[in-house]
């Protein structure tokens, strides 16, 4: 198995074409979390305005809800959520911008495809870690949606933030590869 | 004394359920059961994919920094299952269910636990902020005992979990073929290693508790039958076949175990339930009076 990958965000789209699935990345940086009540509101924006909400252009995004501060940690605990969930608004999100986005299990395969024609990333985290990412986790804002409770829109600032790359630029899956029973990829 | 004895009916005090019930979420919630943390460290040792191994040292991990800083192991802290099985001449006096509701709030805001429940489903998605309502149920038993039951189940698992009205003819055959299926289509957002809680007969509506129960039970602890444990053997086996593995990234460990419960049913039915648990698969039991034991007072 390879040696880890550093990314420093917000990241450089060549940087993500140069991944490759299965590689094991550690993140540095900014990231912004949103899951199911997010995405609708942003899409709405989107529709509304033709831009992403809250200059998210570049910005990757972290399908997670997290727990409140707790052990002297901005967050007691955070891990992904179902990206599937958010396959909906996914192709739109990165079509107007969104760089990549971090989850876990199976994506649609419109965005595949969107990966691929936008030069997007899917990153996996472990679910079932949430504790473990927590302390890579330096800093958490909130931004906005505050009535969404977990769900609010935060600005997370992560240190070598441990995921692994699910799907790449060229639209190559990691979870339909393992499917297929090719495990070691 | 939390419990009184009166002539015939002991009456239990609704609030040492809500104080086992206060504790045992926050039990739960920042720490594996032993049984699923001993089974992970075994199937450290026997799993074939380094991506794999790599994963299950970092749940193991995960335990060990939930249990030393008192955080949640999972960020999705749950929606609260009380399941209360109360024995022959008890009595639970008061409102139960407030009580219950009562030390969820309290725990979910104590321990920073995420509030994860919304006020209806369809028609007002506000998140409660209380973690509130609990989803509970009493289960009146033969014999003598109280037992309590808590479950903080994860929406990404009982997301994945299926429930099928299968015709008779399609038998053992058909309930292994149902549930690989499930396993192959729904694994990845259930974050694996499982626990599988599969529940087979009663009606439509008992079938899916016999699954979720089946979750209670300790990993390596007897199944219901020798029938029953010959089929939880054999599908683990072909469940960690399929190659789906830790994280469904790929590996030999897709499930830790497979609990069954099955149950009588009308001669037309063959329900089958599915109840996903994730690798964080989190429940305690208090057994308040043991079941068998008639003589035994309630003790903590």
């Amino acid at each position: 198995m390879s040696e880890p990958i550093a990314l420093s965000l917000p990241v450089d789209p060549q940087a993500l074409k140069e991944l490759s699935i299965g590689d094991v990345v550690l993140l540095t940086g900014p990231v912004y979390t949103m899951r199911d009540a997010g995405h609708k509101r942003a899409l709405d924006f989107l529709e509304d305005n033709g831009h992403l909400p809250f200059d998210l252009e570049g910005q990757i995004l972290f399908y997670a809800g997290p727990t409140p501060a707790a052990a002297g940690r901005p967050l007691g605990a955070i891990g992904p959520t179902t990206s599937s969930r958010m396959d909906f608004a996914t192709p739109a999100l990165q079509k107007a911008g969104i760089a990549a986005t971090i989850g876990k299990g199976k994506r649609s395969e419109e965005d595949i495809e969107s990966c691929k024609e936008e030069g997007c990333v899917y990153f996996a985290a472990v679910g079932g870690i949430a504790a473990l990412l927590a302390s890579h986790v330096l800093e958490s804002d909130l931004i906005a949606w505050e009535d969404l409770g977990t769900e609010a829109l935060r600005k997370l600032w992560l240190d070598q933030f441990p995921v692994i790359v699910a799907i790449d630029t060229q639209g190559r899956d990691l979870y339909r590869l393992i499917e297929r029973g090719a495990s070691e990829v | 004394m939390a419990a009184t004895a009166s002539s015939e009916t002991l009456a239990i005090s609704p609030d040492l359920i809500g104080q086992k019930v206060y504790e045992g979420i926050l039990q739960a919630a920042c720490g594996l059961r032993p049984d699923v943390a001993q089974a992970m460290e075994l199937a450290l040792d026997s799993e074939t994919s380094e991506r794999g191994q790599r994963i299950l040292a970092q749940l193991l991990e995960n335990n060990a920094i939930a249990q030393r800083d008192h955080v949640p192991l999972c960020q999705d802290t749950g929606a609260v299952w009380v399941n209360l099985e109360v024995g022959e001449d008890l009595s639970i006096p008061g409102n139960i269910f407030s009580t219950v509701n009562d030390a969820v709030e309290a725990a979910y805001r104590d321990g920073k636990l995420r509030m994860s429940v919304v006020k209806d489903a369809l028609f007002d998605r506000r998140n409660t902020q209380t973690n509130c309502p609990a989803f509970c149920d009493l289960q009146f038993r033969a014999g003598h005992g109280l037992r309590l039951s808590i479950l903080l189940k994860g929406g990404g698992s009982d997301n994945a979990s299926r429930l099928v009205m299968l015709a008779p003819g399609a038998g053992r055959d058909g309930i292994r073929h149902e549930i690989l299926r499930c396993v192959k289509e729904k694994a990845a957002n259930a974050c694996p290693p499982l626990l599988i809680g599969i529940g087979v007969g009663g009606t439509f509506d008992s079938v899916a508790k016999l699954a979720k129960h089946a979750l209670l039970r300790p990993i390596g602890s007897a199944a219901a039958s020798t029938e029953a444990a010959q089929l939880e053997e054999e599908l683990l086996a072909e469940i960690n076949a399929t190659g789906i593995g830790p994280a469904a990234l790929g590996g030999s460990t897709t499930a830790l175990a497979v609990h069954i419960e099955s149950a009588p049913c009308h001669i037309a039915a063959l329900p089958l339930a599915i109840n996903m648990g994730c690798s964080a698969v989190r429940s305690v039991n208090f057994d308040l009076i043991p079941f068998g034991d008639p003589e035994d007072d309630c003790h903590e």
